[in-house]
């Protein structure tokens, strides 16, 4: 319930839509090619070795970086040529791989800077302190704390988000992702560093994202968790596309026993 | 309450804002008893307190190092001259030119902001302060081919404030009081600064504020959440640079005569000086800077000499010199003991705190 933003869409069918994206690096292509689509409702995994390309994915979708070629449509809009805070507008929202956290900010603080990107209020309203603009902070804080709730970490919002416990700040990043009301979530390596029952409620959180009707995309290297929880899983390695489908089906794609194993080309 | 909560009950506080209010009503009458020369400081410490809350959007809030601040300063000075002076015959009422200088002022700003917006830290600083500099060296020079600055003679005969034949620059009296010129500016300036007090709390804690507080943080994580970075650091810049126009118009007002002498870079670092040493981003704390940094000097000039020639006779060391002397030992103690300011925000405090405090 708490994640349903009144502008989201409930259609059935493909929200994000990539295809034949390739970015360089100087001389280095570090995606080639790449196609996929992601359903609504849908828990889609990317995964990959080291240095497959997986987070270059995740800047070129957020924004961060430019694509040379090909690109996203997400919710049947391009998303080519965006700034990064017009693709958080458009309702994709991210966390970081190494956690970004506004560190000397309170909990409660990160999550309501989450809500920037739907609310309103500017100088003028501030300064005036109208009505709407009481309201809408009121409305702001409720949410803020209800998104705290809803991650497990309500005891905390007071707190500074550097001193959390590592896990808690990981669950903060997505309390911070959901309040900017987004269509997708795009999780970079959420499970790492966690122990395995930090893991398993991981596992429950982001099923529970899913069932209350938020889409999500997620790299991740506990192996475990992708497979348990994904619907489908994309493999890169290289920058290329190597497999895609159940991930019952892909452990057992040779191609990528090899990409993982380094066996013999 | 997210504020400075500094009394425990409620109706002290109310006690506490009642004395400090009749204090700061009483106090240009004790001035005035030391001599006129002290009301006016009072009235220049308010101007740089008002300053200083400017800066304190730019600098403390948004995290934008600005060394060029003052030339927001100049322009409102110079708007308020222009349309309020014999130079071209204008006579603008000052409620119409204090409004108009804060808006030409808030363009600069933006004018300012546009380009620099992809600088951070070292790299703004220089640009700042190349923009400052550059705002000062046409003032002095825009005198031809047509007069429109005055040069370096600058503009004189610049009109006070008025309503009606009722002039801030006259003396008076009222219910038996003697009210010199001063003393009635330090009332509409006293006005006019609690005004910017609360539109820099509002400010601080609203959406806006909180959206700055996250481009300080970590700018990349403030994107991706969908704050347009751009607009928001533009909406600083300004912010600050309108505070800065109209306390520039107070100023021409007040001095009757400005010149681009008063616009160089010394007093730019003069603000930021106020603004670290009170405490960057806390908004009581940039006032108490200040108001320490406009009044001790003015007490040290009225002290050094007469107290060295009492103890040795004659003048030894001159009253500038001791200021400045002083005045770096107290950057330098600062910096080692309250890294933060005086009375620093809970957040930069966080900020200037030892990596090894947070393994909680």
């Amino acid at each position: 319930m708490p994640n349903r933003e009144p502008e989201q869409g409930t259609g059935d069918g493909v929200l994000l839509e990539c295809a034949g994206l390739d970015k360089r690096f100087g001389g280095v292509l570090a995606l080639a090619e790449v196609g996929f689509s992601i359903d609504r409702g849908e828990i889609y995994g990317l995964i990959g070795p080291n240095g497959a390309g997986k987070t270059t994915l995740f800047n070129a979708l957020t924004g961060i970086y430019g694509c040379d070629a090909g690109g996203f449509s997400f919710d049947g809009e391009p998303l080519a040529g965006l700034r990064p805070d017009q693709i958080a507008a458009r309702g994709i929202a991210r966390t970081f791989q190494n956690i970004r956290l506004f560190g000397n900010l309170s909990a409660l603080d990160n999550v309501m800077i989450g809500r920037h990107v739907r609310t309103r209020a500017g100088v003028f309203g501030a300064i005036l302190r109208t009505r709407a603009t009481l309201e809408e902070e009121a409305a702001i804080e409720k949410r803020a704390l209800e998104l705290l709730d809803y991650v497990g970490i309500a005891a905390r919002g007071n707190d500074v988000a550097r001193q959390l416990p590592y896990g808690d700040q990981r669950r903060l990043e997505i309390a911070r992702a959901l309040a900017t009301g987004p269509k997708l979530l795009a999780l970079d390596e959420p499970a790492a560093g966690m122990n395995a029952t930090e893991t398993l409620e991981l596992k429950k959180l982001l099923q529970r994202v899913r069932t209350d009707g938020t889409t999500i995309l997620l790299i991740e290297h506990d192996m475990k968790l992708v497979m348990g929880l994904c619907d489908r899983v994309l493999v890169l390695d290289y920058g290329r596309r190597i497999a895609e489908g159940a991930p019952r089906e892909v452990q057992r794609d040779p191609r990528v026993i090899d990409a993982y194993l380094g066996g013999a080309a | 309450m997210r504020g400075v909560n500094m009394f425990a009950k409620p109706q002290a506080k109310w006690v506490g804002v009642a004395l400090i209010a009749i204090a700061l009503i009483a106090l240009p009458f004790a001035l005035a008893a030391a001599g006129t020369a002290w009301v006016r400081i009072a009235n220049l410490a308010i101007l740089f307190v008002f300053l200083s809350l400017g800066l304190n959007i730019v600098v403390g809030f948004a995290g934008l190092l600005d060394l060029g601040y003052i030339a927001f300063y100049a322009v409102g000075a110079y708007a308020y001259a222009l349309l309020a002076s014999p130079h071209f015959d204008l006579h603008f009422p000052f409620w119409v030119i204090l409004p108009i200088g804060g808006l030409v002022a808030c363009l600069f700003g933006v004018l300012l902001g546009a380009p620099t917006l992809k600088l951070r830290g070292d790299y703004l600083a220089i640009v700042t302060l190349g923009f400052g500099e550059i705002v000062r060296i046409f003032l002095n020079n825009l005198s031809q081919p047509v007069n429109i600055t005055n040069g370096p003679q600058g503009i004189s005969r610049i009109d006070p404030f008025s309503f009606g034949s009722f002039s801030f620059s006259d003396n008076e009296n009222f219910f038996g009081l003697a009210f010199s010129g001063p003393i009635k500016y330090y009332y509409i300036l006293l006005a006019l600064l609690l005004l910017a007090i609360v539109v820099n709390l509002r400010l601080q804690h609203s959406r806006i504020g909180r959206a700055w507080e996250a481009i300080r943080e970590d700018e990349v994580a403030a994107r991706a959440m969908g704050i347009d970075t751009t607009r928001i650091k533009l909406l600083a810049f300004a912010m600050g640079a309108s505070f800065g126009g109209i306390a520039g118009g107070m100023f021409a007002a007040i001095q009757g005569f400005i010149s681009p002498e008063s616009f160089v870079l010394v007093e730019s670092i003069m603000v930021l000086s106020m603004v670290v040493l009170g405490g960057m981003g806390n908004v009581w704390g940039v006032v108490l800077g200040a108001v320490l940094l406009s009044f001790v000097p003015e007490l040290l000039r009225y002290t050094v000499e007469p107290l060295q020639k009492s103890l040795f006779g004659r003048s030894i060391i001159e009253p500038e010199v001791i200021r400045m002397l002083l005045f770096g030992l107290a950057l330098v103690l600062m910096m080692l003991y309250r890294p933060a300011g005086l009375l620093p925000s809970a957040v930069r405090k966080r900020e200037l705190a030892k990596p090894d405090a947070d393994n909680a």
